[in-house]
């Protein structure tokens, strides 16, 4: 056993020293593993900083109503009336100044994108003047609110960073009217950082909305219990609502966009891992060609084929660690943090950071040592099964 | 003690096909080897020496017949029991030294011994014994590139004895070197058999060459046949 283990450890040092003489082709190999890992990680890491981004915005505190079944804030609409009957229900907290509610309703609006200078979509939403109390988190850092019933906003400070236009002070075309920016918020990150917010009535009236609303959020007395609000809709037929609790809310949100970045995310990385691997077979098996006579010697002098077979096998895998590790680095270098704007659940910017985590890292090494057994095997095979007397066919 | 057999070949033959054609090198061989013997076996370019010396090395196979060494017969042995067969008993020496061109002399020296149950002291002593006797103690850090061809087929041939084989198996050891190395090489080989009392088998088609052996067979057609030493 020690003397197989010899046997074996000495032909994989004599095949990673002689790596220099297939130093170009053994390097392009090593760069295609390190490409594949990389954008697989970057895939990974928006996949995770999407999640982190979307899935932390909820709180228990807080619930959301919506139209029965409309699953997405774009599809459901509340009227006025409804809206009044159900700020009425048990089970809202309320305060010296009534219920603690906001019915909103959001319309979508260009922005100029910073770094593309294109127009995108953003998301203009008309809250209740309590708005920012229904939310956790979010606190003017500039400007003051706007006033109920004029043309002011306030704009989240991710919209700050990728679009031009929005800066305090500065009037905006939005739809068919102007509009003053009298404050920023920041949100530490969640998702209302890419919003525009408006006073509720305005943006009706300015978008020709009526009375209608598309849900109200909802400040719970007790924190994730929505059992009171729940048998109030159920026994009122005017009220044909789903309510949830925030954060049930943005998970489900953030789950459906997240899954979709992985389902995308992995076809293309697995695309681009048969590429790297067939960039693999074509290196080893040249290795393998180049060192007929090597390992033929080695057979004669009484090696076994099973030395031959992890020598090339293991010069495979560390080929492709190699790789791994180096597009690990860069992708870590290149996009661990970086910020990044994408369509969201409903179709509107939403900001957020790659995230680099310890099982995408992983995830990127099984990769590409995936590509090294594979790229090595084969190769590997053809070097066992090679016959002794090449060694005294050689160059005559 | 010289007398003894150590290789019996016993009907022996080889053919090869090639395309439809079925070529055969030789039929109903037969021969023996002794211990202590120094053989040369000479024969035109294409009589197959390097297939006779292939199998009796145990890396090509008789199509029919016997090959005793000892009395057991290798030609029924698996893959991987030649391999220790070989690892145990043959040491080879090539035309081309067949170094491991990344290793250093001491190292491709060593290469036999990783097969042995031996601690690293223990290598270390047989390999500088090995490159003693051919002279290259001096030499043991270089790596091939660095040596002559002489000095090479001398690592090569300390790399053939370090682990003490019974029979040493030397195809065309001088082919590839001037004369006055090849003497060198020669009188390396005799010493290892008349001193160390090594069976040597040699294919050479170099007449000087053959004239260190003690013996002398000709190879042709298939045949082994008499034949008056050139004038
Ligand atoms: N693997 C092989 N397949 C087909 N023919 C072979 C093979 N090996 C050797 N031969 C043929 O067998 C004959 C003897 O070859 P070889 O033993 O190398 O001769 P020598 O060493 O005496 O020059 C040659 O004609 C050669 O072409
Ligand atoms: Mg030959």
């Amino acid at each position: 056993m020690n003397a197989l283990l010899a046997q074996i450890a000495a032909v994989v040092v004599m095949n990673i020293r002689s790596l220099p003489q297939r130093k170009w082709m053994s390097l392009a190999t090593l760069l295609a593993v390190a490409i594949v890992v990389a954008v697989l990680l970057a895939f990974l890491a928006m996949g995770e900083g999407f999640r982190a981004t979307v899935g932390n915005s909820g709180s228990d505190n807080l619930a959301i109503a919506m139209r029965a079944g409309s699953q997405a804030e774009l599809n459901s609409v509340l009227m006025r009336d409804q809206v009044n009957l159900l700020e009425t229900a048990p089970g809202i907290r309320k305060d010296a100044s009534g219920p603690l509610t906001s019915a909103e309703l959001y319309v979508i609006v260009d922005g100029i994108k910073r770094s593309t200078d294109s127009e995108v979509n953003l998301p203009l939403r008309g809250i209740s003047p309590r708005g920012i109390e229904l939310r956790e988190g979010v606190q003017l850092t500039d400007g003051r609110m706007f006033s109920p019933g004029t043309n002011e906003i306030i704009v989240g400070s991710g919209v700050l960073r990728e679009f031009s236009g929005f800066d305090l002070g500065q009037k905006v075309k939005l739809g068919n009217a102007t509009w003053n920016v009298v404050g920023v918020f920041d949100t530490g990150g969640s998702v209302f950082e890419s919003e525009l917010w408006a006073d509720a009535r305005s943006v009706q009236s300015q978008f020709n909305r009526g009375s209608s609303y598309q849900l109200m959020r909802i400040a719970l007395s007790t924190p994730g219990d929505l059992s009171a609000i729940e048998e109030f809709i159920a026994a009122d037929p005017r009220l044909n609502l789903d309510v949830w609790t925030e954060k049930q809310f943005y998970g489900e949100q953030a789950k459906a966009t997240s899954d979709l970045i992985f389902y995308l995310g992995w076809p293309l990385a697995i695309a681009m891992a048969l590429g790297a691997l067939a960039g693999a077979l074509n290196t080893m098996y040249t290795s393998v060609a180049q060192r007929a006579v090597e390992i033929a010697t080695l057979r004669a002098i009484g090696f076994g084929n099973v030395s031959a077979f992890f020598g090339t096998l293991v010069e495979a895998l560390v080929l492709a660690f190699l790789g791994g590790i180096l597009g690990t680095i860069a992708a870590f270098m290149l996009f661990d943090g970086i910020s990044a704007s994408t369509l969201g659940g409903n179709f509107s910017q939403i900001v957020f950071s790659f995230e680099m985590s310890a099982s995408a890292f992983q995830d990127g090494i099984v990769l590409a040592l995936v590509i090294g057994f594979i790229g090595g095997f084969f190769p590997a095979w053809r070097a066992a099964r090679l016959p002794v007397i090449v060694a005294f066919r050689s160059m005559g | 003690m010289n007398d003894q057999v150590l290789f019996e070949l016993k009907g022996i033959s080889k053919s090869f096909v090639k395309g439809k054609q079925e070529i055969s090198i030789f039929k109903n061989l037969n021969m023996s080897i002794n211990k202590g013997d120094f053989l040369a076996i000479m024969g035109p370019s294409g009589s197959g020496k390097t297939t006779l010396l292939n199998m009796l090395g145990g890396v090509d196979q008789p199509t029919k017949g016997d090959l005793l060494f000892g009395g057991d017969n290798i030609s029924r042995y698996s893959e991987s029991k030649l391999a220790q067969w070989r690892a145990d008993h043959v040491g080879f020496i090539f035309q081309f030294y067949n170094l491991m061109p990344m290793l250093t002399a001491a190292r491709n020296v060593e290469l036999p011994l990783l097969l042995k149950n031996l601690n690293r002291s223990q290598r270390k002593k047989s390999i500088e014994t090995a490159l003693k006797l051919v002279g290259l103690e001096e030499r043991a850090k270089h790596i091939p590139a660095e040596l002559s061809g002489g000095q090479q087929q001398r690592v090569a041939i300390a790399r053939a004895i370090v682990s003490d084989p019974d029979i040493l198996l030397c195809d065309e050891p001088t082919g590839d070197l001037d004369r006055k190395t090849a003497v060198e090489i020669l009188e390396i080989l005799q010493l290892l058999n008349s001193e160390f009392n090594k069976t040597l088998v040699m294919v050479t088609h170099d007449p000087e060459a053959a004239k260190y052996a003690s013996q002398t067979l000709h190879l042709d057609k298939g045949e082994f046949v008499e034949q008056e030493l050139a004038v």
